[in-house]
């Protein structure tokens, strides 16, 4: 007898508060806009802050009450632009790309090597902050992978071996992270598409280059001066590629006596490098 | 006797004895000297010579408009053979002229400047200026600058910093002790240039010999002076802490020593004015310490700027053993290098050559506290250090990581080996970055 008690004491009591719970879930609802769940549903939901708004929630907000364009988010592509723009009934533009992180070096270990012992941070802005490279490039990939940790759709892989990042181009979103946090300005957006792109920031001498990096741009012009469409040009010691006269011959690509030049976006590249991360990681 | 100090500090052992007992040797004119345009705080400088020009010993080869720089001038008689990227120790590379010397030993030289007393202030530091001084000690900070009241400020008090905290390093002991008269001269055209009415002379108590010397010495200035002797404790011979220690004031967060109407000058850039007065040239030639267990001998040198560290190594005699670490500046503040083709520069306190690579395991903070005891700016370390590993960079600010001076006094009691130096640098080179950003991110 004794258990008939507290059951009923506490059935009738849940009764009350399920009573309670019911009437104030009707009272005091928040009303959401519908339209705003929509479009939450559509944003990759990565909160990467590459919008500049805080969180996908808040740029759903702002897109349904047109404070912000249908394309604002740059990591989901022109298919999230598209479903956006169809929801809220605003026109996007059409042949913007989506873009894809590049990195913009190939100094691995074995390429730039090391001309001294680093016993500070294993970061690398900490590294960057010291004026002497422990690297024998001052503009090469570090290697300490702060890309890596703070890319928020794991598109980026720390190749430990060679010590340069690896970007696995179907994840990658081009939310820019990465390119915000590399100290060295190593890593850049690119439409995603096959490109050649000029795999050196270097803008030591070419002498320089040479003692430090195999595979360094030593401003030889070789390739401004062999692209058959004039679509290379060397500008304040970069090479710089005209993508809309590119038209992906390769030729630049086999006459670089350093190949810096390389080949992005090519998908049996891509899966050879995929694979390699693999074998590596 | 209670010795006046600063709250904080550690007592590391001070390894002096490699060179404090040794005399400034003079360095022969090398073949060649590489000046980077780059030698003080401030702003570059760009160059007034150009390849192929003859320069004299003493002409003045690059200066800027900016308030904040120092002019170079050429501590050799010779040829420009070029301007291009060179080691720079503290900048990694940096556009640099080469000289080439031709042995001619042609001299460019000023007219000495006598009736110090009856000089106007404002010509004294253009005369500064002209001459290229910096702040000796290391910084490097432009001496026209500090000794230039802002309007509405009024220096009281000189400093002359001859506390050496750094391990190693006696390069300013043996300037006071063998360029006493010189600093005396240079002292009077600084204190003239500042206007300030009394001065302390700082020395720490290790250096007890340059301590009595200018006790006697003082009594002949026009101005009351006394020599504070200093407890021997690292960080001392920082302006802040020297400050705190001589007269008890204390410099406001982000605030200078011209706050509290002091201004505080190293012997060594007082013994460069007092040459440029007596001898008429500029700063060309500083007393450099090259000492560690590494060096067959040890020595102080006077050594042109611009000399190549190689050529230095080789006058002390070459290695003991193969060092596997080189310092420019003391161990404490100086800065590794990773060539032996650095060349001296202005700011250039010493190299220190270790053998031991002094590699540490690191592990967790265990909360001991004795990073924020021997914190001399009563900052808190170890807050500091997570802050900036788990990116808080607002919090950091909020705890004025910016008045941190990168002393290394925490890095070097923690018992868990954390690189909270290091950790803290990140955390100012990160907030000051945002800052310049703007906005609140």
């Amino acid at each position: 007898m004794d258990i008939l008690m507290p059951t009923v004491l506490i059935g009738v009591l849940s009764l009350i508060f399920g009573v309670m719970l019911a009437w104030f879930s009707q009272k005091f609802a928040v009303e959401v806009n519908p339209l705003v769940q929509k479009a939450e549903e559509v944003l990759p939901g990565a909160n990467c802050g590459a919008c500049g708004f805080p969180g996908c929630s808040n740029l759903a907000e702002k897109i349904v009450a047109g404070e912000a364009p249908p394309d604002a988010c740059p990591a989901g592509g022109p298919k999230v632009w598209a479903e956006l723009s169809a929801l809220v009934g605003k026109e996007v533009d059409s042949h913007r790309e989506a873009q894809k992180a590049v990195l913009l070096c190939q100094g691995a270990r074995e390429v730039a090597g090391e001309v001294a012992v680093y016993q500070g941070l294993k970061d690398c802005k900490a590294a960057h902050l010291l004026g002497n490279s422990f690297k024998s490039c001052r503009y090469g990939c570090l290697g300490f992978g702060n890309c890596v940790r703070v890319c928020p759709f794991e598109a980026m892989i720390m190749d430990e071996e060679k010590g340069l990042p690896i970007i696995i181009e179907d994840k990658c979103t081009g939310c820019g992270k990465c390119v915000e946090e590399c100290p060295r300005s190593i890593i850049t957006l690119l439409p995603a598409r096959e490109q050649v792109v000029e795999a050196c920031v270097s803008l030591a001498s070419p002498r320089e280059t040479r003692q430090s990096c195999k595979k360094g741009c030593i401003k030889c012009s070789i390739c401004v001066k062999s692209c058959p469409e004039g679509a290379i040009t060397l500008e304040g010691g970069r090479i710089k590629i005209d993508r809309d006269k590119c038209n992906l011959c390769g030729v630049c690509i086999e006459k670089c006596p350093t190949k810096c030049l390389i080949w992005v976006g090519n998908e049996l590249v891509l899966e050879e490098k995929e694979l390699e991360a693999k074998v590596g990681g | 006797m209670r010795l006046n100090t600063f709250p904080g500090g550690i007592h590391s052992p001070t390894f002096k004895e490699f060179t404090a007992t040794k005399p400034i040797k003079e360095f022969p004119f090398p073949s060649r000297v590489v000046l980077p345009l780059l030698q003080h705080t401030g702003a570059p400088l760009s160059p007034l010579v150009k390849k192929g020009d003859r320069v004299k010993r003493g002409q003045k080869i690059a200066d800027v408009e900016a308030f904040i720089s120092a002019p170079l001038h050429s501590p050799l008689a010779g040829k420009v053979a070029g301007i291009e990227d060179y080691f720079h120790p503290l900048l990694g590379r940096f556009p640099a002229l080469t000289i080439e010397n031709d042995g001619s030993g042609e001299e460019e030289r000023k007219d000495p400047l006598c009736d110090i007393e009856n000089k106007d202030p404002a010509f004294l530091r253009e005369w500064i200026r002209e001459g290229g001084m910096v702040g000796l000690g290391g910084a490097a900070f432009p001496t026209h600058v500090k000794v230039s009241p802002p309007p509405g400020k009024k220096i009281d008090t000189f400093i002359l910093n001859g506390a050496e905290c750094e391990p190693y390093l006696t390069c300013d002991y043996r300037v006071m002790i063998e360029r006493s008269s010189a600093i005396l001269i240079g002292l009077r055209v600084l204190v003239k240039a500042c206007g300030a009415e009394r001065v302390f002379i700082g020395i720490e108590e290790n250096k007890i010999e340059a301590i009595e010397k200018f006790d006697k010495l003082v009594k002949d200035l026009p101005f009351p002076a006394r020599v504070v002797p200093l407890l021997t404790k690292y960080p001392q011979g920082s302006e802040k802490q020297l400050i705190v220690a001589i007269l008890g004031r204390e410099v406001p967060p982000g605030g200078l020593p011209l706050d509290v109407g002091v201004v505080v000058n190293n012997v060594q850039t007082a013994w460069a004015v007092g040459r440029m007065a007596e001898e008429g040239l500029p700063l060309i030639e500083r007393v450099i310490t090259l000492s560690g267990e590494c060096l067959k001998s040890p020595e102080n040198l006077q050594v042109p700027l611009g000399t190549v560290l190689s050529d230095l190594v080789d006058f002390c005699g070459g290695w003991v053993e193969t060092p596997k670490k080189v310092i420019m500046g003391g161990p404490m503040m100086g800065v590794a290098q990773t060539s032996l083709q650095v060349p001296v520069v202005k700011g250039t306190s010493g190299f220190v050559f270790l053998s031991n690579l002094y590699e540490k395991k690191e592990y967790p903070c265990i909360r001991c506290r004795r990073c924020i005891d021997a914190c001399p700016m009563r900052l808190f370390p170890t807050m500091l250090g997570k802050f900036s590993e788990y990116q808080a960079f607002d919090e950091a600010r909020d705890q004025r990581v910016l008045d941190c001076m990168e002393c290394g006094a925490c890095s070097y009691v923690c018992p868990s080996n954390i690189s909270l130096t290091h950790l803290i640098r990140l955390a100012k080179a990160e907030v000051m970055r945002r800052s310049r950003k703007g906005g609140n991110q």
